[in-house]
């Protein structure tokens, strides 16, 4: 089936952004395992022109740097799982991106992609909302910096520009004393997206939770921050009593749906609470390990 | 563009929307990469980029550019040219398109007996283009190929594994493997052969292949054999492994058009107009023919013809894949454009959905003759003296969903009109004669102008029974005069062809307090959806076996057969017992459960044996493995989990994780019984080059009749397999062996196969014995030579001395299986059944209500095991099809509309949900059955579901009455217990 005319390989950014600029039909496309099956299927509008990402450099690129990693957009997820300092120092991240898709789709699929395609459970997505990520954009105008959730419109819908290009994800270092966690619980019928999932970072003063961010989908049009969980738990320590108060504020805050075939309100309600104290707990538990040796061990579930 | 493929520089210009597998498949001919979805979830298309893995199918082949390409039919030549592998496997190979055999087995003798290698051929070239990389020599040695549609992909991504991981855990190949899908299932056998070929590589000796333990009925005195019962690997395994096997789809004829069908899309509607005009005058388009268009017979259908070629206008739109147009163009892109193009108007009619619905009286009437196909009744002794003598009465009422096939290969068929006026059609279908009567009424025809030219198949299960697109294309062909490709793409695949019967089965069951059964009453509603198919076979199938595999005083079943607008259903793997099973043999636990009698002792009083008396008034004289298939796995239980096996147990360290084991146990028959002329006929030749062939239609759908049919001539003529070749599916080459159904080709084709083989023989013997005279009974016939008067004629020899003397040394055999009576009238409704007992392990999360098979154990009584090594797929695929059907598969139809369209939507299980297997083959023979043998293919599979269900019973003390498991009702009982 022709769902293209014509595609292009730019090995730049601004062969790229121009390639953008002049042909109004055109469409940045990353690994393209979301894109081309709606193409395929359908359900994306028409597309004239493909402008593919994965022979740019910069947005190959796996770096760490002083106060954060990062993650070039179009780096396959079995680059960046296989990548030293995201299991240490973004753990949730690490567990994520070994869960989306399978071996073969995850060697072409991308973090950039994962966000784009702008699905309010996307674990890519959750996990570095949890982890604070920053997006770096590139546009005709130049750079620019900003939060993860600022990429999105709505369900499925981003906020990006036809001409905006996803550069790389700024996520973080967790520093010593930090950690982070992600989660998820499936349906082992239907289509291999989360019923639930949940990401959680997390700052241990004492015995107490110093600070934390909480990530969950699928709980509104995009992925969700609960901020009035978080201060919750904020400077609390980790008893039965916080937790019970978190889920409170959790269930007050997200909104969970009925999705036909995947999974009822209620039962999202009841996930949510578990998964939120399991995480919590992992990660709560994390800050106390040798986060290297820990990593190693960490298995890929999926 | 430029990119290396398989070494080799390539300069091609990659066209508008191309993906690599299509690229590679149709641009470069390397049809090695396989397309079973185009979704991205299969796998079968994974190929190498720079050394990765990734999906052939979703990667735009413009991507590829300046990148190299490694694909299956690369790995073979990627053998180092100084090299040997360590450890190399000595293998013969004669010449291509003699079903080659690789791999002299170490383990092709149970016994000390010679081995079979032959030396390698001295000729280099010829030894280059055949060097297996390991991993293809292991995939064969160990049995992992079947179909071999999902191979190339299998054995793609575990090469991709090794290049980085020399030695991977298992854990670590399972994750490597996760999406890379095969319905045959063998999986643990895939793992180990990925293990074995890694141990080569780092230059340690290979695995030899496991294969379950025989157990052989006490005091029955064993036959000498030769051949049967060794381990022999597929004969068409070389191609599977090298990416050479042709598939059809693989098929390419000069001047071919390509087929597309407008499907209806409404479930229920009167068609009211049909406007095919803008379509025909597109440029490109050959055909657009309609219901008018027809020549022959408007209907098809296996065996009530109520299935319309295409919907015409005025006429009834029963499902939402029902045709109501076809086209052949130049390209698959012109003619996918050509049925946007159609226009066509319906009236909606009311959607009956379900089958309760449709037997209401107000329900629409779908047929002529209404909803009801057929109210099958099964009747022994006195209901009311049943009940009244039980100590306990349980009622309960069970459902089970609907299932696809799911094969890795979708359907496609190729017509292409010849010369002399005939039209040979090019399919993989389980039923060849069938197809060839059908594409004929099609026509207008005698059945003998057409020719049906079987392929192999990716795989079938049932599913490959009905007609897909055989008679489309040849509609097509005939019209405009050139070969038509029809391929349905996964999507079609789904919405098309006739599934699993969903059905509501109430059982109401009495016992005495010792657990003796005294009644079993069962009302079956099943799901026959627009068409009969092979409806009524499936339900009839299903309510003769709803009282299981127990001896009942009374019995009564009734099951309405009733038509929807669903997708039609038909046969699959099971044929209607799968779903019955699941509610008696819940049943079964429940009442165990309320007696506070052990399931297994239960069932041990119950249990069919020599002497019973079946539901059906069927005294059964001999074969009834079913006590000890009952022992073995309790003995297996009994090692792992002592007394208790069936009381729930924490999991150390996670609160929240239940595990306990479940029980069943199933029956099933072998052959179409019921008083059917059950018959299939095989021939059998000898050449002038000493090879033996066996030719018979019978279906080869990757279950492994070619190797058991190789294997039973070798073994009347006392030669190696390599010495017999087998041609299958082809209507003028191969005589009528009958549909490929009912677990019947081992014991129906292998007899015909055997007594055709044994006459050949006898008439080669008689021959020589008038030649040498010599009284015929001193001349044995002994690896590939005939020994007479204390010489030996090679075979070939005797093959020119026959022809020399004006004969063909040739025998046909047309086997007659035992006679059978029908429903109703006592008797023996069926030759044979095969038993099975299975033990399922499971965890429960109660926190989320997650379930996970852990182990099975499973213990099946096949009277003979022909070939153990092709047994051992059957036995892990039946487990895995059993694990989906209880956990995975679900296909959704909401008021007719198909809602899992996309595979995407409808899952099979990965190998990440491969239980720990430990399976035995218990040999009860059948004094009629070749060396004992009966069905196996679909027993494998029965007791799998209610297995896992009892599980989990015992395990969080929720019952599954409703298929597959939903984790939430599970979440939600344990709440309100």
């Amino acid at each position: 089936m022709s769902t293209w005319t014509s595609y292009y390989l730019p090995q730049t950014l601004a062969e790229a952004l121009a390639i953008l600029q002049t042909d109004p039909h055109s469409k940045v496309i990353a690994g393209g395992t979301d894109l081309l099956l709606e193409l395929q299927q359908g359900r994306h509008a028409p597309v004239r022109t493909l402008v593919d990402l994965s022979a740019i450099a910069e947005l190959q690129k796996l770096e760490q740097r002083k106060e954060a990693l990062w993650i070039g957009a179009a780096v396959p997820l079995n680059r960046v799982v296989a990548w030293q300092p995201t299991r240490q120092f973004a753990t949730a991240l690490f567990e994520a991106a070994s869960l989306i898709g399978g071996p073969q789709v995850r060697n072409v699929a991308t973090l950039g992609g994962n966000v784009a395609h702008a699905l309010p459970a996307a674990d890519g997505a959750i996990a570095l909302l949890a982890l604070d990520a920053q997006v770096i954009l590139a546009t005709p105008e130049g750079q620019r910096v900003q939060p993860l959730l600022a990429c999105y419109a709505g369900p499925g819908k981003t906020a990006l520009q036809r001409t905006e290009i996803i550069v790389a994800f700024l996520v973080p270092l967790s520093q010593s004393g930090e950690a982070s966690a992600f989660r998820r619980v499936m349906r082992p019928q239907g289509v291999a997206i989360a019923i639930q999932n949940l990401g959680v970072w997390l700052r241990r003063e004492d015995d107490c939770i110093g600070d934390i961010r909480i990530a969950i989908g699928p709980a509104g049009p995009v992925p969700f921050r609960a901020h009035q969980t978080e201060e919750a738990l904020r400077g609390k320590p980790l008893t039965e009593e916080t937790l019970d108060e978190a889920e409170k504020a959790l269930l007050a805050e997200a909104r969970f749906r009925t999705s036909p075939h995947r999974a009822t309100a209620e039962y999202r309600v009841h996930l949510a609470g578990i998964l939120l104290r399991q995480t919590l707990q992992t990660a709560w538990q994390r800050t106390q390990m040798d986060l290297e040796k820990e990593a190693v061990s960490l298995s890929v579930k999926g | 563009m430029e990119l290396i493929v398989n070494g080799n520089r390539v300069e091609v210009e990659p066209q508008h929307g191309e993906m690599l597998a299509h690229l590679l498949r149709e641009r470069l001919g390397l049809t090695g990469t396989k397309i079973g979805c185009e979704e991205a979830e299969c796998g079968a298309c994974t190929v190498l980029i720079d050394g990765v893995p990734v999906l052939s199918c979703t990667y735009p082949a413009a991507r590829a550019a300046g990148k190299s390409v490694l694909t299956i039919e690369g790995l073979a030549f990627s053998r180092p040219s100084d090299g040997e592998y360590p450890h190399p496997l000595p293998f013969s190979q004669k010449e291509r398109g003699e079903y080659p055999h690789p791999l002299p087995l170490s383990q092709r003798e149970r016994g000390e007996k010679a081995s079979f290698s032959t030396p390698l051929p001295q000729n280099k070239e010829y030894e280059r283009e055949f060097s297996l990389h390991p991993l293809q020599e292991e995939f064969i040695r160990h049995g992992a190929v079947q179909c071999g549609f999902c191979i190339p992909g299998q054995i793609m991504t575990a090469y991709a594994l090794l290049q980085n991981n020399p030695n991977p855990s298992e854990a670590e190949i399972r994750q490597a493997l996760k999406d890379t899908l095969c319905r045959c299932a063998g999986y643990p056998s895939i793992v180990r052969a990925v293990q074995s070929a890694a141990r080569r590589l780092r230059g340690e000796e290979p695995l030899p292949p496991l294969v379950a333990p025989v157990v052989s009925e006490q005091g029955k005195p064993q036959p000498s054999l030769q051949v049967i019962g060794t381990l022999q690997p597929r004969p068409d395994a070389v191609e599977k492994v090298s990416g050479t096997a042709k598939f059809t789809d693989d098929l390419k004829f000069p001047g071919m058009l390509h087929a597309r069908v407008k499907r209806a899309m409404v479930p229920h509607a009167i068609l009211k107009r049909l406007d095919v005009e803008k379509a025909r005058a597109l440029p490109g388009v050959a055909a657009v023919l309609t219901a008018a268009d027809i020549p022959g017979e408007k209907n098809h259908g296996l065996v009530i013809f109520d299935w319309p070629i295409m919907v015409g206008i005025g006429e009834r739109v029963r499902y939402v894949g029902d045709a109501v147009a076809i086209v052949a163009a130049e390209t698959r892109q012109i003619a996918t454009q050509a049925l946007d193009l159609i226009e066509a108007e319906y009236e909606p009619l009311e959607v009956v959905a379900d089958p309760v619905r449709a037997r209401q009286p107000d329900a629409p009437q779908l047929h002529p003759n209404g909803n009801l196909l057929k109210h099958i009744k099964v009747r022994k002794g006195d209901m009311e003296q049943g009940f009244a003598e039980a100590e306990v009465i349980l009622e309960h009422t069970f459902h089970t969903a609907i299932t696809d096939h799911a094969f890795m290969e979708p359907e496609c068929s190729i017509a292409r009109p010849t010369e002399d006026g005939r039209m040979e059609i090019y399919v993989g279908s389980q039923i060849p004669y069938a197809d060839r009567n059908q594409v004929a009424r099609a026509l207008g025809w005698p059945d003998e102008r057409v020719h049906i030219v079987g392929q192999l198949m990716g795989g079938g299960f049932g599913g490959k029974e009905d007609i897909a697109g055989q008679i489309h294309a040849a509609l097509l062909a005939h019209a405009t005069g050139r070969p038509v490709k029809l391929l349905f793409d996964r999507h079609e695949s789904l919405l098309v062809h006739p599934k699993r019967h969903a059905t509501q089965i109430r059982v109401k069951m009495g016992a005495k307090r010792n657990g003796r059964l005294t009644a079993v009453e069962t009302e079956l509603y099943g799901d026959t959806g627009a068409y009969a198919s092979l409806g009524e076979k499936v339900l009839t199938r299903a309510t003769t076996h709803s009282s299981g595999p127990y001896e009942v005083p009374h019995a009564r079943a009734d099951c309405y057969a009733m038509y929807t607008n669903n997708p039609p259903a038909g046969a699959f793997r099971g044929f209607g017992v799968t779903q019955s099973a699941f509610a008696i043999e819940s049943m079964m636990d429940m009442l165990a459960h309320t007696l506070r009698i052990d399931p297994i002792e239960l069932r041990r009083i119950n249990a069919l044996r020599v002497g019973s008396v079946t539901n059906t008034g069927q005294v059964l004289r001999e074969s009834v493995g079913l006590l000890d298939c009952i022992d073995i796995v309790a003995q297996e239980l009994k090692q792992r989990a002592g007394d208790h096996p069936f009381t729930p147990r924490v999991v150390e360290g996670q609160p929240h994780l239940r595990r306990a084991w479940g029980f069943a146990v199933a029956y099933k028959n072998t052959g179409l019984g019921g008083g059917a002329p059950d018959k299939a006929s095989a021939e059998v030749e000898l050449f002038e080059n000493g090879l033996l062939e066996v030719r018979t239609s019978s279906a080869e759908l990757g279950q492994g009749l070619v190797t058991v049919l190789q294997m039973i001539v070798a073994e009347e003529f006392a030669l190696q397999p390599e010495g017999v070749r087998v041609l299958v599916m082809d209507t003028d080459l191969t005589p009528d062996g009958g549909p490929t159904t009912a677990s019947r080709q081992t014991f129906m084709t292998g007899n015909a196969a055997r007594y055709a083989a044994q006459s050949l023989r006898q008439a080669l013997a008689a021959s020589l014995a008038e030649k040498f005279d010599v009284a015929p009974e001193r001349i044995r016939f002994v690896e590939g030579l005939a020994q007479v008067n204390g010489h030996s004629l090679p075979l070939g020899e005797v093959a020119k001395i026959i022809r020399q003397e004006g004969r063909l040394p040739k025998a046909s055999y047309e086997y007659w299986a035992p006679k059978t009576q029908p429903l109703g009238t006592g008797g023996d409704m069926h030759f044979a059944f095969s038993f099975a007992a299975q033990a399922a392990e499971v965890e429960v999360n109660i926190l989320t209500g997650e379930v996970s098979v852990l182990e099975v154990i499973s213990a099946i009584d096949v009277g003979k095991a022909i070939n153990p090594l092709g047994l051992q797929g059957q036995f892990e695929g039946g487990i895995m099809m059993g694990i989906g059907n209880a956990i995975t598969e679900h296909f959704i139809v909401e008021n007719g509309i198909v809602f899992t369209d996309r595979l995407a939507r409808y899952r099979m299980p990965s190998i990440m949900l491969t239980p720990k297997i430990t399976a035995y083959a218990v040999e009860h023979p059948v004094e009629a059955g070749p060396y004992g043998a009966k069905g196996v293919g679909e027993i494998v599979s029965i007791p799998t579901t209610p297995a896992i269900t009892n599980a989990i019973y015992n395990a969080v003390g929720v019952r599954i009455d409703r298929l597959p498991v939903d984790q939430e009702v599970i979440v939600r009982e344990i709440a309100h217990a």
